[in-house]
């Protein structure tokens, strides 16, 4: 039997890109994927004949350019669209829209402030400087500040000198708005209802928090980090959606020479002397390597793949109160032609090539927030809409459209029964109707993934899209646990290389590739 | 049609002779580089006739209230404490890092009212630092219409237009005139010259009867092209090309000081406490990191670095803006920031910052078709061109 160098448990986009990386380097890999296609969570499925569906991840930003350029991503068919414009419906039957043009932006918030039109340039040139100042964080191990270990205190050094550029003002903003809520950070800067929603609804994308919650701040600076063609702050569509973009790390890591097994769930790591030496899959077949790295979230891992007694109580511990409740579902519908919007005027249909947000004021957003903090969900939600048909005409038959729908909040605790997700999707589907009155005559047919399903299809505990929540006590130095957050774990030869481990969730490839640099390290050590 | 820049009050004339479709960006509105093929007759009318150009792109403000005089007094560099009606001046305003913000004029047009032009939009600065005083400001920006007239003739045309009042109008004077309009003399050209304000509703009627008048003395429109060597030729700075207001620069090193970008001399210590005060004494007293050049390159020797592979060597006629470094024997010394072709003085431009204290003789590369070249660029006094009949 062939004994590998290394077996990466899931082809999720992370795992992926760690098995590339570690083929290129010349070890042996192989990718067990539990299901019938990697990607995990990057996913494009054709649910309905013909119709191309985004049931995970929809859009790109925070993907780290050097994956794209080190794995060769565009040869292996990774082709990006930048998305030009948001549009923000509002029932008034006005709206507000961030237009791809400076000049039209500005022009588009002076009719609704003209304080917020002036505030908005300091605002995004503020926003520019911190992202800057943090983004080099995204590509180093997360450092334990207690530790006295020469790479930890090596890294500190890093991470003053990153820091240490910053202006002392932006200094004191990015510990405010790391610590603040959102909404209370935008208070300061704005008093355009829709404009602050809007920019509130990157501080509650994934997290089961309100935009009133303290740490909200962190989760919107986390999607500032991302980049387009150096362009801040900006999302691209990848052609034949993120399923397709997934296709291309796996085929960048086949060309590297890396092996990939689908239909191959794990059932359990195989540990001898207290070291990980293989994997046994459910089916039970058994394969053996010199190290094991799980690409699936921290407590799926820990708690379900790696038996009980290889680990250190306080470890388990960490890892089972690692927060993980998740308050996001995904809708797709299949349409048999384009729907209005009546707050679009005539004239300005292509608004809809961009995002299209139903989040038409802060208290909007907070009440979604608060009817599903004990275990239900909004009656209205708030929506991150996107019609990716209108971008890659290959997501649908000519003439029809797909929509993606994230919508939140519906919380994981609800006892998902078919009838409750039936009737969670009319609420969906009623709310956007509110905006766009030809929508329900347009649906050929629509699909719904709550957090139950996010769980069952992908495999994420609980089914949290950044493979738990991004807030303050989980991150850096704590995610998933203290001493524990540099990709390795405490059985000996086993490795994280997934969205639980620094700096998170999100279509990044970082955590896969900081994993891989750190592991070669190792092992060359 | 949603997806359009803004046009000005006076678009539909300016569209109408439009010949080339050199249309450019200004402060978020469309208006002419030039409007003939080239901008050779629009820039020789600035000197040697007038030259007629829509600047309604800059943005206004109008400040109002018991505090007015006082605020703006603190927010700008410059002591405009004795500023009369009808009195204006030029003058940068800072940040409290003694960091430019933006140039632009202020006047005082009555008694409790007076107006600031600005490059970017001052909307928010004004307002911060509004702050305790007890004024109004209001951006009248979109209901104002400038046209600018510059060149010898533009007395004489004005004067025509308006009546004899233009005659005695002083070098940064203003005045009232026909109920809802003011003429200034001011302008970007470092000519005679004069601005007329104009309420929107009345742009057409007003441009009509210039343009009427003017065509006796060779009136001619003109486009952002033939501003620019006229403004480079008088050696006058502009934001976005010669320096990063201090609000836009990523880093405190990109934004520019007063005395970095020559206008020191609009910086008045003396007066109380306005913002940037601090910081502006301390550089004063310490020194500067950089400072405004004027530099005349060698365009002979370019010429003849050409001839000598058998190409004509080409005149920069549309002005440059870009970054570009400059040496001394040893090392970069500086930047140049927009150069041009003079047609009036028959020299080749440039506008520069070097450290204080450089040689007077510096160099700068250029390209002689596919190799690049070091050519001389002499420090020479600014404005490089400057005409008794400006102030006379
Ligand atoms: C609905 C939804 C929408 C999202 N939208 C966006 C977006 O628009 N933009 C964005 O940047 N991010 C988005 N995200 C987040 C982003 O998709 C995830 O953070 C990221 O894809 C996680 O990648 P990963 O490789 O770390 O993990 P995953 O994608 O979860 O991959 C883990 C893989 O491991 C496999 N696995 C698990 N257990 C086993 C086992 N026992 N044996 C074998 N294989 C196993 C799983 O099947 C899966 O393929 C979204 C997520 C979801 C769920």
């Amino acid at each position: 039997m062939k004994h590998y160098d290394a077996i990466v448990i899931g082809g999720g986009h992370n795992g992926l890109v760690h098995a590339a990386y570690l083929a290129k380097a010349g070890r042996q890999v192989l990718v067990l994927e539990r299901r019938h296609t990697v990607g995990g969570a990057t996913i494009t499925e054709e649910i309905h004949p013909g119709f191309k569906f985004l049931i995970g991840s929809y859009l790109i930003s925070l993907l780290r350019p050097q994956v794209i350029q080190e794995l060769e991503l565009a040869k292996h068919g990774l082709e990006l669209l930048p998305l030009e414009s948001t549009l923000v419906p509002l029932t008034n039957g006005d709206y507000l829209a961030d237009w791809p043009d400076h000049d039209m932006t500005r022009r588009e918030l002076l009719r609704h402030s003209r304080r917020d039109a002036e505030t908005y340039e300091e605002f995004s040139l503020t926003m520019r400087r911190l992202s800057l100042a943090m983004k080099p964080l995204l590509d180093l191990f997360p450092p334990d500040p207690t530790s006295l270990a020469p790479r930890d205190i090596e890294q500190m050094a890093r991470i003053k000198g990153v820091l240490g550029h910053m202006q002392r003002k932006d200094f004191h903003t990015l510990c405010r708005l790391c610590t603040m809520s959102i909404a209370d950070f935008l208070d300061e800067w704005f008093e355009t209802q829709p404009l602050k929603a809007i920019k509130c609804t990157s501080g509650i994308i994934g997290t089961f928090m309100g935009v009133r919650s303290p740490g909200t701040g962190y989760v919107a600076l986390h999607h500032y980090l991302g980049e387009i063609d150096g362009v801040r702050r900006s999302w691209a569509f990848p052609k034949g959606g993120t399923g397709a973009f997934a296709q291309s790390i796996a085929n960048a890591a086949k060309a590297f020479g890396a092996e990939i097994l689908e239909n191959a769930p794990v059932h359990q790591v195989l540990i001898k002397h207290g070291a990980a030496c293989g994997v046994v899959l459910e089916d039970g077949r058994e394969f053996y390597a010199d190290r094991v790295i799980s690409n699936a979230d921290a407590q799926r891992t820990f708690l379900k793949l790696v038996p009980k007694e290889h680990l250190p109580d306080d470890f388990l511990w960490d890892i089972q109160r690692f927060r993980s409740a998740s308050p996001a579902c995904k809708v797709n519908l299949a349409l048999d032609g384009l729907p209005t919007f009546s707050a679009v005027p005539k004239g300005n249909e292509q608004l809809l090539r961009g995002s299209i947000e139903i989040a038409p004021s802060v208290d909007y957003l907070e009440q979604a927030y608060d009817d599903a903090k004990y275990g239900g969900w909004a009656r209205k939600p708030f929506m991150d809409a996107l019609i990716p048909s209108l971008l890659d005409p290959g997501m649908a038959p000519p003439g029809k459209h797909v929509m993606s729908l994230f919508v939140e909040y519906a919380s994981s605790e609800i006892d998902w029964t078919p009838e409750k997700k039936a009737q969670f999707l009319e609420v969906v589907v009623d709310t956007l109707a509110e905006y766009s009155p030809d929508l329900k005559s347009k649906i050929i047919h629509k699909h719904i993934m709550t957090p139950h399903d996010i769980q069952e299809v992908f495999g994420i505990t609980n089914g949290h899209i950044f493979h738990g929540e991004l807030s303050l006590h989980q991150l850096l130095f704590l995610k998933p646990s203290p001493q524990w957050a540099q990709y390795k774990t405490p059985v000996r030869h086993l490795w994280m290389c997934g969205s639980s481990t620094h700096p998170g969730g999100c279509i990044t490839g970082a955590p896969g590739r900081n994993a891989a640099m750190e592991l070669l390290k190792d092992w060359s050590a | 049609m949603m997806l359009r820049l803004k046009t000005t009050p006076f678009h539909p004339r300016t569209e109408a002779i439009m010949q080339a479709n050199q249309w450019r960006r200004w402060g978020g509105y469309s208006v002419a580089s030039a409007y003939e093929m080239t901008h050779d007759r629009e820039y020789l009318a600035m000197r040697n006739a007038c030259a007629l150009l829509d600047v309604s792109a800059l943005y206004k403000y109008q400040i109002t209230g018991p505090d007015a005089h006082a605020f703006l007094d603190r927010l700008v560099t410059r002591d405009i404490s004795q500023m009369q009606p009808g009195g204006m001046a030029y003058t940068p305003w800072c940040d409290s890092r003694g960091k430019v913000v933006d140039d632009g004029t202020i006047c005082r047009l009555d008694e409790g009212t007076f107006r600031l032009t600005a490059a970017d939009p001052n909307y928010h600065w004004l307002e911060e630092n509004a702050a305790g005083f007890e004024v109004v400001i209001e951006d009248v920006s979109e209901e104002i219409g400038t046209l600018a007239l510059q060149g010898p003739c533009s007395r004489e045309v004005l004067a025509e237009v308006f009546g004899d009042a233009i005659r005695e109008l002083p070098f940064y004077g203003i005045i009232h005139l026909e109920d809802d309009l003011q003429v200034s003399r001011t302008g970007y050209s470092g000519d005679l010259g004069y601005e007329v304000w104009v309420p929107k509703q009345r742009a057409l009627e007003i441009w009509d009867r210039i343009v009427e008048k003017g065509r006796r003395y060779a009136l001619q429109p003109a486009g952002i092209w033939a501003l620019d060597v006229a403004r480079i030729e008088a050696g006058l700075i502009m934001l976005d090309v010669d320096y990063t207001p201090a609000n836009k620069a990523t880093t405190p090193a990109q934004a520019s000081t007063p005395y970095e970008l020559g206008l020191g001399w609009s910086v008045h210590l003396k007066k109380p406490h306005f913002v940037g005060k601090k910081a502006l004494a301390r550089e004063k007293a310490e020194g500067s990191a950089l400072t405004l050049v004027g530099l005349e390159i060698d365009h002979d020797r370019l010429a003849q670095e050409h001839e000598k592979i058998g190409l004509p060597v080409h005149y920069p006629f549309v002005p440059w803006r870009e970054i570009v470094p400059i040496f001394d024997e040893q090392q970069q010394v500086g930047y140049a920031t927009c150069g041009s072709w003079s047609p009036t003085l028959k020299k080749y431009l440039a506008l520069a910052q070097v450290k204080p204290g450089s040689s007077e003789n510096l160099h700068v590369d250029i390209m002689v078709d596919r190799y690049r070249k070091r050519f001389d660029a002499k420090v020479k006094k600014l404005p490089f061109f400057n005409p008794p009949r400006k102030r006379g």
